[in-house]
């Protein structure tokens, strides 16, 4: 356990002050992490975002009709299936190095979760409450957009926190396809020594627990009231039921 | 032909090979390599995920078991697990590394721990999810609270749970893939060592997904034969 201690310390000094690479020449670690931080969030921002963007719509439509269960179901078990290393070496060998074929992977990996709970969280909705709307004279979008939305937020957010938890983990091995992301440490350990590694994976595991608590918070911001009451009162005739 | 004069040619035939030599989809390459190159690291992989998601559904089950009569644990095992979830598979397995040491431990540490959360929640949601009338007629037949959760709660939860290790299983495939930074080989060394070469990361990135679809087939095809009143309801 002493070597662990002295292993930690030195990839802590890594991350604080850093040091010449193993290879010699070149700065590594302390401030050059910042750079590399900032590709790591850019990648990650820009693969949810476009995830976001063609998921959202297309889940929503197919929730509000309720068809497609097959096509989610599929959608959902090959996201799952396909490990992530296996989709950047498919991006690797098909299509090759750089920042676009990086971007293309990271947003396929971040479809699956946003589609899904998208789906599901507008397919849930109680057909008596859309049959409400409609009686009040609301069009089809309209109870899209002021019915099912609202009521589905909180598992859409949900799926883009899942999402942007595991592209934050991908992108650790985004080097391997020509971004420089936080992770270049990890996959080359002859330029930043050990240190460096254990370094680069402290800072990736506290980036995504930082994600994951962010938006957290974000979907309990975004929960409507009349559902925090709801589940409230769930949780309390739950635990009050005898068991 | 002198013995020189075959080397020669065999060497030509190796530099002439353009499919390998353009790191393609070679399909002579990957019948004469596979069982020399796939089949230790495939057995590996599949190791991997037995060891990791049974440890994984041991650990969770029992924790689901004690939760369900004490529900105030259910809150800070979740958040325990989730947090665990959290880490990114590539930085657990190099936090590991300086504890628990370069190899096959590691791994399997790191990978059960990604199982716990969700078959934790699924066996809770599960036994939850039993219908008050099922447990109140147990209850009237005169069945203990042990017999209740043994013969009533655990069998109808049975789907619930299947569920959740389903997923765990699909997921520990993929996370399985990167166990090589643990020191524990699999299917991802392979991907990792010639990502250029296209017969490479087909077959050793194909052979994951195949896992991961034969994996959940077995456990679906295993849900069926231990739920026979599930079907028996539908039909």
């Amino acid at each position: 356990m002493t070597f662990a201690a002295f292993d930690f310390g030195d990839a802590l000094d890594f991350i604080v002050n850093g040091r010449e690479s193993v290879t010699g020449g070149v700065q590594i670690g302390g401030s050059h992490l910042l750079p590399q931080l900032w590709r790591h969030l850019e990648l990650t921002g820009a693969a949810v975002g476009i995830a976001c963007l063609v998921a959202i719509p297309l889940a929503l439509w197919l929730g509000h009709v309720r068809k497609g269960q097959f096509a989610v179901a599929s959608v959902a078990n090959v996201g799952r299936a396909v490990p992530s290393l296996a989709l950047i070496g498919f991006a690797v060998a098909y299509i090759g190095l750089g920042f676009p074929n990086a971007l293309l992977a990271l947003t396929l990996l971040a479809i699956p979760p946003i589609f899904v709970n998208t789906y599901v969280g507008v397919a849930q909705v109680e057909p008596e409450i859309v049959d409400a709307a409609r009686g009040q004279g609301m069009t089809e979008v309209e109870i899209i957009r002021h019915v099912e939305l609202p009521l589905g937020l909180p598992l859409i957010f949900g799926g883009v926190r899942t999402s942007v938890v595991n592209v934050i983990a991908t992108a650790t091995i985004a080097p391997l396809i020509g971004v420089v992301t936080l992770g270049d440490a990890i996959v080359s350990p002859q330029v930043y020594g050990d240190a460096g590694q254990l370094g680069a994976a402290v800072c990736v595991g506290v980036l995504a627990i930082a994600a994951e608590f962010t938006f957290a918070l974000i979907q309990r911001a975004v929960t409507p009231k009349g559902l925090k009451v709801q589940r409230q009162r769930q949780a309390f005739t739950r635990r009050a039921r005898p068991v | 032909m002198s013995w020189l004069e075959v080397f020669a040619q065999v060497e030509i035939h190796r530099r002439t090979d353009t499919c390998v030599n353009q790191n393609g989809f070679c399909p002579d390459w990957i019948v004469n390599n596979f069982s020399d190159r796939y089949v230790d690291p495939l057995f590996r992989h599949l190791e991997l995920v037995l060891v990791s998601v049974a440890a994984g559904f041991v650990i969770a089950f029992a924790l689901g078991i004690v939760a369900h009569r004490r529900r105030w644990l259910v809150g800070p095992i979740v958040g325990v697990t989730g947090v665990l979830y959290t880490i990114p598979s590539v930085a657990a397995f190099l936090l590991l590394i300086p504890i628990t040491g370069f190899g096959l431990i590691t791994a399997v540490i790191a990978l059960t721990a990604y199982t716990l959360l969700i078959i934790f929640r699924n066996v809770v949601d599960g036994l939850n999810a039993t219908p008050d009338e099922a447990r109140d007629a147990a209850r009237g037949m005169g069945l203990t609270d042990n017999q209740v959760l043994w013969r009533v709660e655990v069998p109808l939860a049975l789907p619930e749970i299947f569920a959740g290790l389903r997923i765990a299983t699909t997921t520990t495939v993929g996370l399985a893939a990167l166990a090589f930074f643990a020191g524990a080989g699999g299917l991802g060394g392979l991907i990792f060592g010639d990502l250029v070469f296209k017969s490479n990361v087909v077959v050793a990135g194909g052979l994951c997904i195949l896992m991961a679809f034969a994996l959940d087939g077995l456990l679906l095809i295993a849900q069926r034969l231990l739920t026979p009143w599930v079907r028996a309801r539908q039909a």
